[in-house]
């Protein structure tokens, strides 16, 4: 019998419920848990990271000078969500995206939800996010986010709320597909035990989608990487190699009479699909940034003239902008006609003066992000936070009202983590991934992400965050 | 048909693994020859690294004098050295990670794991110095029995091999040229030490036993030249590189290639006509010369015709 240390008094555990008595869809894996010597379990950990080290799944970290590649920690404890719970989930996410790329469609065209004043019309137009490059260009399907990563936590509440929309170029799909490899060669008697729902065709549905996005009868389809020193480049590659087509970065891209081609041993040839990896200043150096090494020369104006399908479509931040978060209901509402089956945290925008006061007045019990923000960085956590720290952002806020939201301080639901002192419950999320071509494909999974720091509820791997396989049960 | 730099990469990746291979075989057998009793061409056997990868210049400048130790020193874990061992190392292994999605997982864990045991070796010291030759070759056996016995014939499998003996026939003509121009060297006279510099010549190339099998006698300059140079039957001889670099492009998708499978042939050719006889009359060292200017020549040919794609 291992020492699992219990769930945080009223937070919401996944694995133990409130009499701390375990779960009907973990008790099989708390079973087999048992039976395990603390010695075997430490032993396969290790294994883990050995082999990680080997594949070389690293990332490197923003500001480490001496350019060290780090591993991100891995947890073999699996999130696990029975059938029900996602069959919700999938249906909620389904919805949410399909509003989302209807959202960008309108406000790049007619722009109606802002004439039916669903969304303030300078919320999006003055948005640094939107495009204005992007008004009147017509899309192949009306896709613009292809691929999205909707990050979805649990409350204490039990329910699944919705987080984050990130629909520019969300990482972290290859340590999905990663961590169940792990998992499966470590622990193979486990998949035995358990009707885990596969997560490896992946790549396959992407390359569907991808091909899907283009008006071309057999499209040749390229990943564009910045390059092998960007952190997330093992993904890059993982996911060019997957799917057996080229990474490119920009300078193997070149564009003539609006047509973009590839530089290859046998001569130019003609790209018709970039999944690009990188973001949309850095596309094209001739109207972006003049100061991108990244980027290919005219590639926007072969985007615009209907030359090459980018994916995900340039200009799709302004959607996933916090700032634009509290309207994503009401943009369900407006096009589908139908009510949002996830639930949005509240949200106040400061850009508000009342909503402002009210957060100036409750600064220790709130969590403020900027709107832009991502990565965990330039977010305060009140009630985390040393009175100097409040005090400090409070003057920031008061500067600057519009770049922040806030929102009150969520119990991330907690998972049986293994940690220095044993197992013990840590704070975690859930990003699956959402594949929208023809139709909208949701692989059954995601990936998990833990806050390792005891009661910490930044769960990013920039911030020392780790990652669990997450099983789908299915029914 | 692949991306120009995804073929530059590959090519270079095992062109680096090559290197540090021939580099670990040449060093075991210089500096075991640097230790025999009353070795008298010692100092010029640890020279011959030097002059080989162009680094004595260098090297003087950071050494009073080439002793074994400090040979082994810059030459196998110094970064300062390029072409140190553990430099090159890294630079195929920096190959490697940029294409690492065009290379089977096998063999990008292998090469990657090659580099964290070079950082371990780095840190803990290189012990014992013939295992450390050892295992760089192992390494690089390794990688290209994984490569042969997993990665799909193709362009990228053809752009591999090919780095390989591009820089497998450069060595070949370099170490042939330098050792050679030791051995005609008047200071030595002695019958023994002569025997003892081919034989270390024949072992750096892996070709000592192959030598006994075909010649059944002592090494002298004419077979030893036939058999490097000419014999077809020799892994690392120049005309076994030129043939296999011949089938290699031949093979290679596209017709980019033209002038460099035309040099490739006419260089071939040459080596499958001449006789070792010949080669000694018109001067080992001119004709050696006269190769590594064709191989250079062929190299900068290929990078012209697929590596650097306009």
């Amino acid at each position: 019998m291992h020492q699992i240390d219990l769930p945080l008094s009223a937070g919401y555990d996944e694995m133990l419920d409130a009499a701390q008595s375990v779960r009907p869809h973990y008790r099989e894996f708390f079973d087999w848990l048992n039976a395990q010597t603390p010695a075997m379990l430490a032993q396969r950990r290790r294994e883990a990271e050995l082999l990680f080290h080997r594949v070389g799944i690293t990332f490197s970290v923003h500001g480490d000078e001496s350019g060290n590649e780090r591993l991100i920690p891995f947890d073999t404890i699996p999130r696990i969500i029975p059938a029900q719970e996602w069959a919700h989930l999938e249906a909620g996410l389904r919805q949410r995206t399909q509003a989302l790329n209807m959202f960008l469609h309108d406000i790049y065209h007619d722009q109606n939800i802002l004439k039916a004043k669903k969304i303030p019309a300078e919320q999006v137009l003055v948005n640094a996010q939107f495009q204005a490059a992007m008004c009147g260009i017509n899309l192949p399907h009306q896709i613009y986010a292809h691929i999205a990563g909707i990050d979805v936590i649990r409350h204490s509440d039990g329910e699944y709320y919705v987080l984050e929309d990130n629909l520019r170029v969300p990482s972290g799909v290859s340590y999905m597909l990663e961590n169940r490899k792990m998992m499966m060669r470590l622990f193979p008697e486990l998949f035995g035990r358990h009707a885990v729902a596969p997560v490896e065709h992946y790549p396959s549905a992407l390359l569907s989608t991808l091909r899907q996005s283009s008006l071309e009868d057999n499209p040749t389809v390229v990943v564009m990487t910045p390059g092998h020193f960007n952190s997330a480049y093992f993904e890059h590659a993982f996911l060019a190699q997957q799917m057996g087509v080229e990474l490119v970065e920009g300078r193997d891209l070149f564009v003539k009479d609006l047509r973009v081609y590839m530089r290859t041993t046998a001569g130019p040839k003609q790209v018709d699909v970039i999944y690009r990896r990188l973001d949309d200043v850095f596309l094209d150096p001739l109207v972006l940034r003049a100061d991108s090494m990244l980027g290919v020369p005219g590639l926007l104006a072969a985007y615009r003239a209907g030359g090459v399908v980018l994916a995900n479509a340039i200009g799709t931040g302004v959607a996933d902008d916090k700032s634009i978060y509290p309207y994503v209901p009401d943009m369900i509402r407006f096009y589908l006609d139908e009510e949002p089956l996830l639930r949005n945290v509240p949200t106040w925008q400061c850009r508000h003066q009342d909503e402002l006061g009210h957060v100036l007045t409750h600064l220790d019990e709130l969590v403020v992000k900027e709107v832009h923000g991502a990565g965990g960085y330039g977010m305060l956590i009140g009630p985390k936070a040393s009175r100097a720290e409040i005090e400090e952002f409070r003057e920031r806020l008061k500067a600057n009202p519009a770049n922040y939201i806030a929102q009150p301080t969520l119990s991330l639901s907690t998972c049986p983590t293994f940690v220095d002192e044993g197992i013990a419950p840590r704070h975690l999320d859930l990003r699956p991934f959402v594949l929208s071509g023809n139709t909208v494909r949701i692989v059954p999974g995601g990936l998990a992400r833990v806050a390792l720091q005891k009661g910490s509820l930044v769960v990013n791997s920039s911030q020392g965050g780790g990652t669990k396989d997450a099983w789908i049960l299915e029914a | 048909m692949m991306l120009s730099r995804t073929a530059d990469h590959l090519f270079w990746m095992s062109r680096y693994l090559e290197r540090a291979e021939n580099l670990a075989r040449l060093l075991d057998v210089s500096l075991s020859l640097a230790l025999l009793p009353q070795a008298k061409g010692a100092r010029a056997e640890m020279r011959a690294p030097l002059v080989i990868t162009e680094t004595l210049e260098r090297f003087n400048q950071r050494y009073p004098a080439i002793t074994p130790e400090a040979l082994l020193q810059f030459m196998a874990l110094d970064r300062e050295n390029p072409a140190s061992i553990i430099c090159c190392l890294r630079h195929a292994r920096e190959n490697a990670h940029a294409v690492r999605g065009k290379i089977t997982a096998e063999m990008w864990e292998n090469i990657n794991a090659t580099w964290l045991e070079a950082r371990q070796l780095e840190a803990n010291g290189i012990g014992n110095v013939a295992d450390f030759f050892d295992w760089v070759k192992a390494r690089s056996h390794v990688f290209r029995g994984i490569a042969y016995g997993t990665i799909l014939r193709g362009d990228a499998y053809s752009f591999i091999r090919l780095g390989t003996f591009i820089e497998r026939a450069d060595n070949t003509a370099r170490l042939l040229d330098v050792k050679a121009s030791l051995l005609t060297d008047a200071t030595i006279e002695d019958k023994a030490q002569d025997y003892y510099a081919w034989a270390a010549l024949l072992r750096a190339l892996s070709a000592y036993e192959a030598y006994l099998e075909v010649y059944r006698e002592g090494p002298a300059i004419e077979s030893v030249a036939e058999l490097l140079i000419l014999s077809p039957r020799l892994p690392r001889s120049l005309c076994a590189c030129l043939d296999a670099i011949c089938k290699i492009l031949d093979q290679i998708e596209g017709d980019n290639g033209r002038l460099a499978q035309r040099d490739a042939h006419k260089l071939l050719n040459t080596l499958k006509y001449t006789r070792a006889e010949e080669i000694i009359a018109s001067g080992l060292h001119e004709y050696l010369s006269q190769c590594l200017a064709q191989i250079n020549a062929l190299g900068g040919t290929i990078d012209h015709a697929y590596l650097r794609v306009a």
